[in-house]
């Protein structure tokens, strides 16, 4: 399970001053369940996905991830989760087997333990052709793989993504998409960040919108749909973030807001 | 602290810098090539110079000497001197290179009429390595022949010969083959293995941090759960390697050129200089690099993970380069020694005692101050590379 509260991120950038990435996001994930964070490009969802992942530190609020606080026990929060991402790439010069081998080993199992489970993912996800090639020379669906594998090796509980399909081609995310629902069914807490409305609808059983770095609305998609009156989530989206932008900000700015997410 | 977590990353690294053909090139390979053709290579081509130079006949002119033709005579006989007739502007001839050197010799000096002569003057190239051969054979002709005439003058005023030089005078070396080594070539010792220990933790250094965030790998490693400080360590520990590896190379096959070298020299020209350095002395200055290898390692380390690419972090660290030649060349320079304040500069502080090791002087005060004050300079660079590592703005700069 994972339990935001009142999570907030605030960066300090030279020309800028002072910037609010996350403010004030609370929200639950239950295992067994996916729940999707929906926003445009920076509205905050990588920002919350690395607090909840302990790679970024939040300047207020805390997070429960499978018991543990990500403030106080960083290190057990990381042994309880597997973080993929785009930005999460392989170490060129390992073959697949050392790269998940060394992130088995980060996560404390012992060489009897490892073997065993990279013997079974590799066969579940039919790797074994390639566990001796270089990272660099593997295909982008090899390399998924691989990612995916580094991931599964010490079991986690909880699985982040943070816009795990971003820039592949359509096979590559379908192993993405099967691979996050077999997390599900295995009763993995999973949260994944997206601005692919497609995948929300195949794959979330919660959504939250977040724009600016607050979370404007939160629920399943029959929940959203009945409340907002409206089939398509995306249109629900503009929706929720037009609506926002209008009573914060000046109108000329929410109509390019708009056009933006439309 | 996990020594488990520090050895799986170390491991991880190592056999990633092993695979690295830049890597394996900076550390191993230009250390090992380097010395070779420095010493061996351009060693050979100086010296086949020079006995070509020593064997070729010099062309050289003479001026004057109408009124002595005996030292005229002579010096167109000499062995090694070509004597061109030909009178022509000798200055533009000697810097064309078409003839070495010229002497002109003063009117009278044969007939010897008076006591104070005029100098013999040769003009020559300074630099020219021929010029100086040839300008060196006449003065060496004309030293015998002034002591010739000195010799004929004593013998007709029936004077004894050894007049002209009542005593020898004898130089005698009383220290011992290492001391002379250390003094000879000491210094250069402990600039390679300073500037050495540098150059091999340049390239792991960026390459285990601005590197990583190029290749977008930093998050992947952030996200498992090994704590950042045992991440340093692990990657830290790497640098260092790296650079203790490249230092012992260095010296190693800097050792072994010399070796050859001097073999080479002593079959094909006769006695050539004996550099005897102990095993001890070298392994002394590898223990007082050591903490000056950790100082290194650590502050390369934390410079390049300010960069967000490892072009960026070539920028930072290439001026660096300077900051620690400065000290390490300050070293060298003639009467510069070892004093208690000096012993607290680093760098300068290591190169000035690593002199005095290499000459089996084993001053124990100074080396256990410069050893403390390095170790707390490198423990210092250590600790900042951990705080940096822990700094979102330095790890997620953008």
């Amino acid at each position: 399970m994972i339990e935001a509260r009142s999570l907030s991120k605030r960066f300090r950038d030279k020309k800028r001053g002072q910037i609010c990435a996350v403010e004030n996001v609370s929200f639950t994930c239950e295992p067994g369940s996916i729940y999707g964070l929906l926003g445009a490009n920076g509205a905050g969802k990588t920002t919350t996905l690395r607090m909840l992942a302990t790679i970024l530190e939040p300047t207020d609020g805390t997070a429960l991830v499978f018991g543990h606080d990500i403030v106080t026990h960083p290190e057990k929060v990381r042994s309880s989760v597997g973080f993929l991402s785009t930005a999460t790439a392989l170490y060129p010069r390992l073959t697949a087997q050392e790269m998940v081998e060394y992130f088995g080993r980060l996560n404390g199992l012992d060489e009897a333990t490892l073997k065993k489970r990279i013997d079974d993912i590799f066969d579940r996800l039919d790797m074994n052709f390639f566990r001796d090639r270089r990272c660099d020379k593997l295909s982008t669906g090899m390399k998924q793989k691989t990612s995916i594998a580094r991931t599964l090796v010490h079991d986690p509980p909880v699985m982040i993504f943070d816009e795990p399909t971003l820039g592949l081609d359509i096979m590559a995310a379908r192993t993405i998409v099967a691979f996050i629902r077999e997390c599900r069914q295995a009763g993995k807490t999973v949260i994944l960040s997206t601005h692919v409305m497609s995948e929300v609808d195949k794959l979330c059983d919660v959504i939250g919108i977040i724009h600016n770095g607050s979370l404007l609305a939160e629920g399943t998609p029959r929940q959203l749909r009945e409340k907002y009156e409206e089939k398509d989530l995306e249109e629900i989206f503009v929706k929720i973030v037009t609506a926002h932008v209008t009573a914060h900000v000046a109108p000329h700015t929410a109509a390019h807001v708009t056009a933006e997410v439309s | 602290m996990s020594a488990r977590n520090i050895g799986i990353v170390y491991r991880k690294e190592l056999l990633e810098a092993v695979r690295d053909r830049r890597t394996l090139i900076s550390t191993i390979l230009v250390p090992i090539l380097l010395f070779p053709i420095l010493t061996v290579g351009i060693g050979f081509v100086i010296a086949g110079l020079i006995i070509q130079a020593d064997r070729e006949p010099a062309r050289i002119m003479i001026l004057g000497g109408n009124d002595s033709p005996d030292i005229v005579s002579e010096l167109v006989k000499s062995k090694n001197l070509i004597v061109v007739s030909k009178p022509a502007n000798y200055v533009e001839l000697i810097s064309n290179k078409k003839i070495r050197a010229a002497v002109e010799i003063p009117p009278g000096l044969e007939s010897g009429a008076g006591t104070n002569y005029p100098p013999v003057k040769i003009y020559m190239y300074s630099g020219d390595l021929k010029s100086t051969t040839a300008a060196k054979r006449i003065q060496e002709f004309f030293s015998d022949y002034r002591d010739s005439l000195a010799r004929d003058r004593l013998t007709a005023q029936k004077l004894p010969a050894s007049l002209l030089k009542p005593f020898d005078i004898k130089q005698q070396n009383v220290v011992s083959e290492e001391k002379v080594a250390g003094e000879t070539v000491g210094g250069i010792i402990s600039y390679l293995v300073i500037i050495m220990c540098l150059t091999g933790a340049m390239y792991p250094a960026m390459d285990l941090t601005a590197g990583e965030k190029e290749r977008a790998t930093m998050e992947t490693i952030l996200s498992s759960p090994i704590s950042r400080t045992h991440l340093v360590f692990g990657k830290f520990l790497v640098v260092l390697t790296a650079s203790l590896v490249t230092a012992a190379l260095s010296v190693t096959s800097m050792g072994v050129s010399s070796w050859v070298f001097q073999h080479f020299q002593q079959q094909s020209s006769g006695p050539a200089l004996h550099i005897k350095i102990g095993l001890g002395a070298v392994l002394s200055v590898f223990l007082m690099a050591l903490p000056l290898a950790v100082m290194f390692s650590a502050g390369l380390f934390t410079i390049a993970l300010f960069a967000k690419s490892y072009k960026e972090a070539q920028s930072y660290i290439s001026p660096l380069m300077i900051v620690v030649v400065v000290p390490a060349i300050a070293a060298m320079l003639p009467g510069v020694e070892l004093t208690p304040q000096l012993s607290l500069v680093p760098i300068l502080n290591v190169s000035l005692l690593c002199k005095d090791l290499i000459t089996g002087t084993y001053h124990w005060n100074a080396i256990a101050l410069i050893f403390l004050s390095t170790c707390v300079y490198g423990g210092a660079a250590i600790f900042i590379a951990v705080r940096m590592f822990h700094r979102e703005s330095v790890l997620f700069r953008s």
